[in-house]
Formats: structure tokens, sequence, C-alpha cells
């Protein structure tokens, strides 16, 4: 990292751990923490489409899959109650088992055909969830969730800890991520992502490639349910419906596809505008008189404009994926980045 | 016992017979092409040796191990490398991570090791690099490391996909048409590689239409028509049979 960045690297590290302190709204600082599950979210997702390039339109499936192990093992539902911090390694391995059953069927598929089978694996799942009611209630989900505790002291109804725990874990997410990114596995899902029957020739199993970017990308939902279930204090099927899976997708497109910065950009601006701009505009509308207004209902439609947007004026997202070339300084005097930055993302290999 | 025998090896595609019984032996050191016409079953007896189809009569056998059944990957990791008729590169990576990526069966590092960098997988990364490097000096490719491999002119990228290649340390080396589009100036410095990369000691065995090419720089070469194979043999002998100048000009009385 050069000297600016990392210097605004460590400011935003600082302003990030004081925030609560700082910002006594508690409102604010529940923001930021759900914002914090969607970013550890996109992280995870961004192994599956960004790195290896396996189009999942289901992802919400293992976040649904992480918050209801944390709600049968840690509460009244079953007389469970595996702590909270044992929970954040249990969790992720069984959403990562998940993820390698699901991503099993899937590995002959390709681009628009895989698509379609993680978008039914999408709907399959939150739908168990609410027909297996004997375990997990129905429709009404699952309440009164064990409260995590460090040293004795409960958590209480304040965001902060959870924050705290979000900040963490997003730190572990990004560390993960750029060790993957910079290994022989990363290597191998990208060359999948580029040229499938080219990296066969190379050497890669490309089947228990695809099946490691499915476990990891899921182990990350594993994370973000427990910490998201047990701040929410409720876990119910209609909180991992489709658009979940979209929002997340979209969190990607914004940011950057494959960019694990970029990736963080995109997941906090969806989830500002999402759970604080629209909302307080809303506010702000109703106090000025216009009682009929609410915003949140046009979510979608702003979805769908960013994304039209963006691919029509940025398909690379805001901080589109840029060659790692600090260590090739005299390469980078010639190299064309110019052409790079035009570069449009050309999905899954042929 | 040669590097590579094909024997009576046969491949259809529906009623079409793309490859048909055909045999050769290629051996170890030496640099083999294979020419045809358009459509002869040249790169489907690529794809048959890298295992991308499998035979469905006679075998392929590679330094005396048969490789029937095994798939791509495992065939890959036995040292056959290849390049493409249409360059597959890994178009959005850098030179030198297509190169890497190249040499994955050669490295070790488990998913552990990626996930948490551990020292060993640090050392293997780093003579990693250093190999990919070398390896694309030895293709003069080295200003380009950083480059994404999309960005690099046509040649360019032709000679990376050799580099990558070599980065599995193969002992049979592929090209699919290397000379394919190439300017004469780019075609001589193509021969003077393939003869560098035979000299380390890897087996060459190539397809391709340019004769001179051919000619100049095999020791050893097969005839490909209709999925049968018509002459085999030294590259002045081959250009004298009948039937190989019958298949590229056709037959006197029907032209």
């Amino acid at each position: 990292m050069p000297g600016a960045r990392r210097i605004g690297f460590f400011v935003l590290v600082a302003a990030l751990l004081v925030f609560p302190f700082a910002d006594r709204n508690n409102s604010h600082v529940d923001f930021l923490a759900n914002a914090g599950a969607f970013i550890l979210l996109a992280l995870g997702l961004n192994i599956v489409v960004g790195f290896a390039g396996l189009l999942d339109l289901g992802y919400a499936a293992f976040f649904a899959i992480g918050s209801y192990s944390y709600a049968m093992l840690a509460s009244q539902q079953f007389g469970l109650h595996v702590p909270f911090w044992l929970m954040l390694l249990v969790a992720p391995v069984i959403a990562a088992i998940f993820g390698v059953l699901l991503g099993a069927p899937t590995l002959r598929l390709r681009g628009d055909y895989l698509a379609i089978v993680t978008l039914g694996f999408g709907e399959i799942v939150p739908q168990t969830f609410l027909n297996l009611a004997q375990f997990t209630n129905g429709p009404n989900g699952i309440s009164s969730l064990d409260q995590p505790s460090l040293f004795g002291r409960p958590f209480g109804f304040s965001a902060t800890p959870y924050y705290y725990v979000l900040l963490g874990l997003i730190a572990l997410g990004i560390l993960i991520a750029r060790n993957l990114q910079n290994s022989r596995l990363g290597r191998a899902w990208m060359a999948i992502r580029e040229d499938e029957l080219a990296a066969r020739h190379m050497g890669i199993n490309t089947t228990t490639t695809k099946l490691a970017a499915f476990a990891l990308g899921a182990s990350f939902s594993g994370l973000a349910g427990v910490a998201y279930a047990a701040k929410l204090d409720l876990v119910s099927p209609d909180q991992f419906q489709f658009n979940v899976s979209v929002l997340v997708l979209s969190m990607l497109v914004l940011g950057g596809m494959g960019n694990i910065w970029g990736v963080i950009v995109g997941s906090f601006i969806l989830s500002f505008v999402n759970s604080f701009l629209l909302p307080q505009s809303t506010t702000l509308a109703h106090a000025a008189g216009f009682a009929n207004v609410d915003f949140t209902n046009y979510r979608f439609m702003l979805y769908g404009v960013i994304l039209v947007a963006m691919m029509l004026f940025r398909p690379e997202g805001l901080i589109p994926s840029r060659q790692r070339a600090a260590e090739f300084h005299e390469a980078l005097t010639d190299a064309p980045v110019a052409a790079q930055e035009q570069a449009e993302y050309e999905g899954p290999p042929r | 016992m040669p590097l590579l025998e094909l024997d009576s090896v046969r491949k259809s595609f529906g009623g079409l017979v793309a490859v048909k019984d055909v045999s050769f032996a290629i051996e170890a050191g030496t640099i083999a092409a294979m020419i045809g016409p358009n459509g002869a079953g040249k790169s489907t007896v690529f794809n048959l040796i890298t295992g991308i189809y499998v035979p469905e009569g006679g075998t392929i056998a590679f330094e005396g191990r048969k490789l029937g059944g095994l798939r791509t990957h495992r065939i890959a990791a036995l040292g056959i490398a290849r390049t493409f008729q249409n360059i597959r590169l890994f178009a959005f990576m850098s030179a030198v991570d297509n190169v890497l990526a190249g040499r994955h069966a050669r490295m070790h590092a488990t998913m552990f090791d990626s996930l948490v960098h551990t020292p060993r997988q640090r050392a293997e990364e780093r003579a990693g690099r250093e190999r990919a490097r070398e390896l694309l000096r030895f293709v003069d490719l080295e200003r380009h490391a950083g480059d994404y491999a999309r960005n690099l002119p046509y040649g360019s990228q032709r000679r990376l996909e050799i580099a990558r290649a070599l980065a599995s340390d193969p002992k049979l080396l592929l090209l699919d048409e290397p000379a394919a589009g190439m300017n004469p100036r780019e075609k001589e410095e193509l021969i003077a590689l393939i003869v560098r990369i035979r000299d380390l000691g890897v087996t060459v065995f190539l397809i391709e239409h340019d004769m001179a090419l051919v000619m100049n720089v095999s020791e050893r070469v097969t005839v490909l028509d209709y999925g049968e194979k018509i002459a085999e043999g030294a590259p002045a002998d081959v250009r004298r049979d009948e039937r190989v100048i019958e298949a590229y000009l056709g037959r006197p009385d029907v032209a």
C-alpha cells in the first residue's frame, strides 16, 4: 500500500473503532452493524461470483442456513445453548457443507443454467424452513435467541457489541479474501472464471476447485447469519427471500466484481440507501407535510436504475479489480491501464 | 519406448468419423508435426491426447502408461501441456498470473495453505513467481509481467500461451497452429523459440498449416486427411508423397 493510502486506511480503521463512542445515536450504530452483515455476505458472494465466476442467484439460502443454525442451536427451541462464539466456528462449517451439497449438482452447469439452478436453491431453502414447522415454527420463525456475552457480560439491546463483532468478522473476511486471491486456489478460481477448458489443461481439477468456492463463499454467510440472527433476536423465512440474493449481487455489481474494496464500498452504499437514506428522507417528507410519500417503496426501482446505469456507464464497477502490479514497477510504466479501465466484464466462460 | 504412442485411435461425432484408426509415435526429445487440410482431424487428435475426448477405439500411451479415461487435469499433471488454435489465455489475469496458473499442477498449496498463507505456501509462491519470471524472460515477455493478458499484442499472446504451457514443466508440449496469424519475422522468432524449447528437453508436437515452418523445424511429420493418416516420415519425403500432394492440391484429373 502506498503511503497516502496507508494513512487513509488507518484513519478509517480508527474512525470505525471510535464511532460508537463519538456518535451515541444507537440507530446509527445499529445501521452500521446491519450494513456490516451485508458486507460480510458480499465478501462471501464475491468469492463465488467475483473470483470463480459462478453466477449464484440463491446466495441468501446460505445466509438462511447460518441464521437458522444459530436459532436452532442457541435458543429455547430445542433447549440447546451453544455459545455464540462457538457458533461463529460451527455455523460457517455447516454453511460450507451445504455449499458443497448445493454446489455439487451444479458443477456441469455454466452461465445462465447455473444461475437458474442456484435461483431454485434460493427458493427451496427458505421454503423448507417455512414448511418444517415442527422444527422452525414455520412463518413465525424462531425468537428469543440466546444473547451473546463476553466475559460474563451479556450484549444487551445495544447494537454496539454487535458492531464490534461484525467489524472484527469483516477484518477477518478481508484478510481471508485477500489471502485467497493471491494463492494457488484463488488463481485456479480465476482461471476457471476466464476459461474453464484452458483451466483444466493447466491441471486444475475444476470439480473440487468449484466446490471449494461454493464452500468458502457459503462459510462467510454462515458467519453473517449468526451475527445477524443474534442481533435481531429473531429468525424467520421471509428474511431470506430472493430479494436478499439480488441485493447482495447488486452490491457486487455496483462496487466492482472481484475487487475486495470495491465490493465493500458497493455493499455499504446500497445498505446506506436501503436502510438509511430512503427511510430518513421519507421521515423528512412526512415532516414537510407530504404524508403519502414513502420512498422505501421505490427501493427496487432504485436498484434497477443503479444496475442499468452501471452496466451502461461503468460495467466494471466503482472500484474495478485492477491489475496487481505493485511488484512490477517497471511493467507499470508501459502498462496500458486506460485500455483495461474500459474493459467490459465478459461474464462466465463460454 | 516412444514418449507418446497412439495405436488405432478412433473418434467419431455422430456419423462423421473425425479420427479413423490413427497410429503414430513420437520419440522423446524430438520436434514432430502433424499437418493436413482443414477438417482433417488434427485438433481432434490433440483433444484425444489431452482427454477432452475419450477415444472410441485404440489406445493412447504416454511414457508407456495408457491414458484411456483419465481426466484432462490428470493428464496435464502427467506432463502434457498445450496451447490452443484460438488463443485461450486467462484474459483478465496478468501475464505472470497466467503463467502461475499454468504451474498449478506443480504447486502443492492446499486450501488451508491458501487461506492462511502458511510459511510453506509463501515459499512455494516465491519460488513459483521466480520460475514464472524466468519463463516470461524465456519468451521475451518479462516487461509485460504485470499486464493483463488481453492487453498484449497478438504475437505476445501466442508466446504467453507457450510460457503458460511450459510452466507445468511438461515432457510433451502440444502446439496447435502456433504460427497462425504471425508475420514472417514473428514466424522466424517462433521457429527459434520452438528449437530452444526442444533444447530444454521438452518434446514438441505441433499442428501447423505453414509448410515452410513445418519443413524447417520438424524432424518427423504425420499427415492426416479426412481423419486418416495418409503419410508419415521425414519432412522432405512427406512433401514428395503423392497422396499428400493430392490431399492438398486435389487430384489432377479432377481439377
